[in-house]
């Protein structure tokens, strides 16, 4: 029961921030929300009995994908749309 | 722009945790989960958290491009030769040699015991170290890549 709970708020919150990512305009509003996403889908990983699947999204997902959006927002524009 | 002491002082003081939690999931690769990849991208996160908490003309003093390179062209070479060993003996590609009873990670695992031995499973630690250090070679260039790319430096 307890884990179905866990289930529910887990996916419930991977859903709103997969549709944050889509819905903000800021990019790096957009970016910390593509963080908590790979950081809800690791706890997921993990709860479903796969460590090592947990691990490596945990690394690649919230760590260096994140940065390396950071760095490419800081080389181009902030916000969506406007200019090149 | 520079980052607060705040900042540079918490990624001094977790910097080398950060290394030896990486090096521990590579090296128990075999036994818990985790493995090369894994413990290389900890570990690449480790040169990424030095690269964003210092300026660029400082961090990249300490994560050289160069040596970067070459621990990524060394990673593929170990595991390459590696691999290639066991043909030198007289076996298959990728044959695994060194598992029972060889000198380096030889032991034979006890049926049924509940304690964890490092010291067995033959190649594949030397593998995970090598796909470990490979990916922390790998990921640290395309960082620097990156941030060689935009034109106000961090």
């Amino acid at each position: 029961m307890i884990e179905m709970i866990l289930h529910l708020v887990i996916l419930s919150g991977i859903v709103i921030s997969a549709g944050l990512v889509f819905a903000l305009r800021d990019l790096v509003s957009a970016a910390i929300a593509f963080a908590t996403f790979s950081f809800l889908l690791a706890i997921e990983f993990y709860i479903l009995q796969a460590p090592d699947v947990a691990l490596a999204e945990a690394a690649i997902g919230a760590g260096l994908s994140t940065a390396a959006l950071m760095i490419a927002i800081r080389g181009t524009v902030r916000s969506e749309g406007d200019g090149i | 722009m520079q980052m607060s002491r705040i900042v540079r002082t918490t990624a001094d003081i977790a910097f080398p945790f950060i290394l030896v939690y990486g090096f521990y999931i590579i090296i128990h690769g075999h036994l818990t989960p985790g493995g090369g990849f894994q413990g290389g991208a900890i570990l690449a996160s480790a040169m990424l958290l030095l690269l964003l908490a210092y300026r660029y003309h400082e961090s990249i003093r300490h994560v050289r491009k160069t040596m970067m390179k070459t621990l990524e062209s060394g990673g593929l070479l170990l595991f390459a030769f590696t691999a290639l060993s066991a043909m030198a003996l007289g076996a298959g590609y990728f044959y695994n040699w060194l598992s029972p009873g060889g000198v380096l990670f030889g032991d034979i695992v006890e049926v049924g015991s509940a304690l964890a031995n490092l010291n067995t499973a033959g190649l594949i630690p030397i593998m995970n170290l090598a796909v470990g250090i490979e990916v922390v070679g790998a990921v640290s260039v395309i960082l620097l890549a990156l941030l060689s790319g935009i034109k106000e430096k961090i």
